[in-house]
């Protein structure tokens, strides 16, 4: 816990991790806490201010931030490189789709389906886990990438002989939250405040995300999360300290894809249509760019990845396709091919000169320098 | 019959497409236990640029026959590729050789990004029509008129890639490169005391892979006539399963896995959706064959997981065989 | 309408002529409005006040079928243009019409975000978006925001089911497309067919509706396939389906998969009739599938096609942007001058005001005459049914209401005077109702 972050809340419950030994945080770190927590419960209604679709894109960048965060379990916790992430967001978002859609007629409250959203992607992970994880990293990772194709063709296909997932076509209408007789869906006035939708949302996911970075720190100091750590840093070394490392590496698997699954429930109700052509290859990718670009291993340095990714698309809308036309008087290159370089070329020179991410953890930074000084290779050349 | 002698003539053209990307696969994988994942856009690249320049050669006057203009494509399309191959390995892999294996496996995945998004760039997102400068000219496999053929392209496919992995394995077992590229594969330290320049040999593996990939990426687009920039990737994520099924490591598995990799994949395709078919228990149930009456064909998988066949191949193999069909290597050394 | 990753798309002979001439295009264009703006406020200022009234054009402005939203735009930024050359007066104030062109990149999860940023600037009525996946879960969104919405592209039925008063679109649904396909595959006395599709929203819905109609009219349905939107080999289903040896052959996919698939249908012997819906009706299939492959395949295309739109509308489009539109541009242009219309008749630019007549509106645009139903689909949208030529796409017939007209009779009756497909420019048809 030395290297605890800032703004961390130590009072908050985490039922995986050991108490804490008593760290006094001076005052100031309170005071910063609270002045975040304000100016974040105050965001939505300046956003609103300047129009209330910057309150959308919040919201998905929160949703990157859980993706980037579940995975981040599987690839910066416990090393095991995942492509195929996107799957357990797609097995979530169709689980509360065909629960809460005129589809099967089924409209269950969103408390019962989300938690049943994770625990199906929670299944789907150990499904792919468990005939996967004694291969060694690299199959692991055309395996997870195989694994979420399939999820995708079969979400696509489902629809013959007997239609589960309607196929192509997606499934429409799907509730949004509601919570007895008040709907997220709607705008809502309080006094002379009018809270719209994706505001509405925006408390939700924002209490959500707060719960699930707690989570996050508390797991990784937690015994699980050293037990990740060392299975990342030697496997062999692990088991013979008695880690019993293929239940570890399971877990990983499951708790990522909880994560990812819960994630995708909540996508399917603010959307409020989903198709399979959301849960594509390229968003594996993207959620894994913005993993290995924050740092990998580290939750804060993972939610900068992942706001920084969702942001960059906006402001790339903005920038790229003026500034063109600016300077050649066509759009040359569209700036959607500009992210995609970017998120590559971030791939490569990340890797190459700053492995351990923007915002380092410290271990993995260690690990990374330690593999680079000469004379340690493994075996490998 | 005549059905399923053409899908075993698809099968073993397609099969060979794979087998020659599969080797570039393989023979990286051999030497320095590292997926190229950006394999699949060296394919896809050796087709872009042989398109253009077949469209060059074939808009300047078309004096040059047929067969020239192809052989002069894929020789300009080969350096080319074998440039971009080298250039990976220099770039994004060799600085990486002693980092945690995460790290040379996600720069494979920026620069398959990077580079299919340069060819978009280049060669715009349209799918190309691959100029067909060679006319198809099917051959009758059996007596029945509209039966199984085989066209002159599909045999030159099968020929040429006979030709190349033979001329692979005398490389490999009879030259001295062969030698060092081997002893690299055994033991790097060994071979490099033994005065073998292992980087030269490593970056002369991955140029002789993608030369075989700028092969295969024209065979691929003028047999089905058409190229685009996203053509690589599951051609190569297919290959890369064919050379695990036949024991990644393994030249003769790479051929092999190829080889069943197509068929498998043409087979699948063909006759997957008719065995699933739940038709077939209608005489189990009187709903079920009520159904059917409307709807013959209510096959549990069809052709439309023709691309799930190479990934569950893949799994399986993982799974029950890791070494491969053909493979002595132990996959899970960590 | 389409499927969204689709890569690279059709293009028409003309579409990447169309795409480098839209670019350059583009600086006159972006300019266009705002000098027109600028030189009609102060002249009518004295005279009367002038509001301006913001007409929201979305659809995928960058990506793999950017060439197609930049066509739907053109459509919209025509339609405004005209109506700022009329001084329409609202209320008594004089309109300037202003676009706001909003890039989806054909992505589902950005639909609600574009539709929420029109929203927020206060759009009166918005045409798009392209591709269905988008437009539905952008339609939730104008939907509570109250703004109309009409797409000219999105053929996925679910659209308009979803009871949203507020969202309508005016081209052919697949559920109309497939079986005007299937209808006059029939009235070729076909016996036995292989149906194929690319596993997409738009291919599996049309071919879908295409067997359904083929098996109600007692054809035999020998086979029923899938590849995918990406694939490049279709040899294996193509040999599963030459062994069912079909009269006839519907691929309910795009021209980027259609095109090649035609070419190893011919290199396997397969001499079936090929047929396709509007998404491969292009002139890229002669260049994928090569001239002798392609001669004699049948495609149909929502709504009447290009060359049936009206001349006026067709004149106009050439004269601005120099180029031929690719598909939906007759509709996009129609539905903004929908949107105008129905503000004229309400005389306001209220959305709550106008919708009413939005919803029984008659009108006669450069696809014919449009009215809407309870749903908000189009009224009898026709379907043209086209074939490959002398390596040129000619229309040979027209299926409205489940009755085949042969082209050149329907031409004909249009002539005559028939409201549908008139050949006056909308802008004057319009005019002449005032």
């Amino acid at each position: 816990m030395n290297h605890s972050a800032p703004g961390m809340k130590t009072s908050v419950a985490a039922p995986l991790a050991q108490p804490l030994p008593g760290v006094r945080r001076p005052a100031t770190a309170w005071i910063g806490i609270v002045l975040l927590a304000v100016a974040l419960a105050v965001l939505p209604f300046v956003l609103t201010g300047i129009g209330t679709a910057w309150v959308r894109i919040t919201n998905l960048a929160i949703l990157y931030c859980f993706l980037a965060l579940g995975l981040n379990i599987v690839v910066g916790f416990a090393g095991l490189l995942d492509l195929g992430y996107i799957a357990f967001y797609g097995v979530g978002a169709y689980t509360y789709a065909l629960l809460a859609s005129p589809h099967f007629g089924l409209h269950l409250p969103f408390w019962i389906i989300l938690p049943i959203g994770a625990l199906i992607a929670c299944l789907f992970g150990v499904l792919l886990g468990a005939p996967t994880l004694k291969l060694r990293g690299d199959y692991l990772a055309i395996v997870t990438l195989g694994f979420g194709e399939i999820v995708r063709i079969f979400l696509n296909n489902l629809s013959r002989p007997f239609n589960l997932t309607n196929g192509a076509q997606g499934i429409t209408l799907i509730d949004p939250f509601r919570i007895d007789g008040f709907t997220f869906g709607k705008p809502h006035t309080i006094g002379s405040l009018v809270v719209s939708t994706p505001v509405n949302y925006y408390y939700f996911l924002l209490i959500v995300l707060v719960a699930v970075i707690v989570l996050n720190l508390r797991l990784q100091n937690s015994r699980v999360g050293r037990a990740w750590e060392a299975i990342r840093e030697d496997e062999i070394a692990a088991r013979a300290m008695g880690i019993n490392t293929r239940n570890m590496k399971l877990l990983a698997f499951a708790m990522g894809a909880s994560f990812g699954g819960i994630a995708g429930g909540m996508f399917s109700a603010m959307q409020q249509f989903i198709s399979p052509e959301s849960f594509v290859l390229v968003e594996s990718i993207m959620v894994l760019s913005m993993v290995v670009l924050g740092g990998m291993g580290n939750v804060f340095g993972v939610i900068v990845g992942a706001l920084l990714l969702s942001y960059v698309p906006e402001v790339l809308r903005y920038t790229v396709g003026p500034a063109q036309m600016a300077l050649f008087g066509r759009t040359l290159i569209d700036p959607e091919v500009i992210r995609m370089l970017m998120f590559g070329l971030a791939l490569v020179l990340m890797m190459l000169f700053r492995p351990a991410g923007i915002l380092p953890s410290a271990v993995r930074k260690r690990e990374f320098e330690t593999a680079r000084r000469p004379g340690n290779g493994q075996g490998t050349p | 019959m005549d059905t399923f002698l053409q899908q075993l003539v698809n099968g073993v053209t397609l099969g060979s497409v794979y087998a020659i990307v599969a080797l570039g696969y393989t023979m990286v994988y051999g030497i320095i236990q590292l997926i190229n994942f950006a394999h699949g856009e060296v394919v896809m690249l050796g087709a872009m640029v042989a398109y253009s320049v077949i469209v060059a050669l074939a808009g300047a006057g078309g004096a040059l026959p047929p067969l020239a203009i192809l052989a002069i494509a894929t020789l300009t399309a080969i350096p080319v590729c074998m440039v971009v191959g080298y250039l990976l390995e220099r770039v994004a892999y060799r600085p990486l050789r002693r980092a945690p294996r995460l790290a040379p496996l996600i720069t494979a995945i920026g620069l398959s990004i990077v580079l299919q998004n340069i060819a978009l760039i280049i060669w715009t997102r349209n799918p190309l029509p691959y100029p067909q400068v060679i006319a198809t000219v099917p051959y009758r496999l059996t007596a029945t008129p509209d039966g199984a053929t085989i066209t002159n392209v599909q045999i030159g496919i099968i020929g040429l890639s006979i030709v190349m992995m033979a001329g692979l394995l005398l490389l490999v077992y009879r030259t001295r490169f062969g030698v060092a590229m081997r002893a690299v594969a055994q033991n790097p330290q060994v071979a490099g005391l033994m005065g073998i320049d292992i980087n030269r040999i490593i970056s002369a593996t991955f140029a002789l892979g993608a030369a075989l990939a700028a092969v295969a990426g024209v065979m691929d687009a003028s047999y089905y006539g058409v190229a685009h920039y996203q053509m690589g990737f599951l051609l190569g994520l297919k290959a890369f399963s064919a050379a695990v099924l036949g024991g990644i490591g393994n030249l003769a598995g790479a051929m092999l896995g190829g080889l069943l990799m197509g068929m498998i994949e043409a087979l699948g395709a063909g006759y997957v959706g008719e065995l699933t078919n739940l038709c077939h228990l209608s005489g189990w149930s009187d709903a079920l064959a009520q159904r059917c009456v409307n709807d013959p064909h209510l096959e549990l998988f069809g052709s439309n997981y023709q691309d799930v066949f190479a990934f569950v191949v893949l799994i399986l193999v993982l799974v029950f065989r890791p070494s491969g069909l053909l493979g002595e290597r132990v996959s899970d050394r960590a | 309408m389409r499927p969204i990753h689709t890569i690279g798309l059709t293009v028409v002979a003309a579409a990447i002529v169309s795409l480098y001439g839209c670019g350059k295009e583009e600086p006159k264009q972006a300019a266009a409005p705002r000098t027109e703006t600028a030189a009609a406020a102060p002249a009518a200022a004295p005279a009367a006040e002038t509001i301006t009234v913001k007409i929201g054009s979305a659809g995928p402005l960058t990506g793999e079928i950017a060439h197609l939203g930049k066509d739907n735009d053109n459509g919209v930024r025509l339609a405004i243009d005209q109506a700022n050359e009329k001084k329409i007066k609202l209320g008594g104030k004089t309109v300037t019409f202003e676009v706001l062109s909003e890039d989806d990149q054909a992505d589902p999860k950005l639909g609600p975000t574009i539709a929420q940023k029109l929203a927020d600037a206060k759009a009166a009525g918005v045409v798009g978006h392209l591709n269905s996946g988008v437009t539905i879960p952008a339609s939730a969104v104008y939907n509570q925001a109250g703004i109309p919405m009409i797409s000219g592209s999105a053929t996925n039925p679910k659209l308009t089911e979803q009871g949203f008063k507020d969202i309508f679109r005016i081209v052919g649904r697949d559920d109309q497309q497939g079986p005007a396909v299937a209808q006059y595959l029939e009235s070729m006395k076909i016996k036995k067919v292989a149906i194929a599709d690319d596993a997409t929203a738009y291919g599996e819905g049309l071919a879908n509706e295409v067997e359904k109609t083929l098996k109600a009219a007692g054809v035999n349905v020998v086979a029923r396939e899938k590849t995918n939107d990406k694939a490049t080999d279709f040899k294996a289903i193509l040999t599963k389906i030459k062994g069912r040896n079909p009269d006839a052959v519907f691929y309910g996919g795009m021209d980027a998969t259609g095109g090649p698939m035609l070419k190893q249908a011919r290199e396997l012997g397969i001499k079936a009739v090929f047929s396709f819906g509007d998404g491969a009706c292009t002139d890229t299939m002669k260049k994928l599938a090569g001239d002798k492959n392609a001669e004699g395949f049948i495609c149909s295309q929502a709504g009447l096609p290009v060359v049936a739109a009206s001349k006026g509308f067709l004149d106009a489009y050439k004269a601005k942007y120099k180029v031929d539109p690719i598909i939906y541009a007759p509709f996009t242009y129609d539905a903004a001058n929908l949107l105008i219309a129905a503000m004229q008749k309400a005389d306001s630019p209220d959305p709550a005001k106008y919708l009413p007549d939005l919803q029984k509106i008659s009108y006669d645009g450069a696809t014919g005459h449009i009215e809407f139903d309870d749903k908000g689909d189009r009224k009898l949208a026709e379907i043209t049914i086209f074939t490959m030529k002398d390596g040129k796409l000619d229309p040979i017939a027209v299926v409205k209401g489940g009755k085949s007209v042969a082209f050149a009779d329907f031409m004909k009756a249009a002539d005559a005077g028939t409201p549908s497909a008139s050949t006056t420019a909308p802008a004057k048809a319009d005019e002449a109702k005032k």
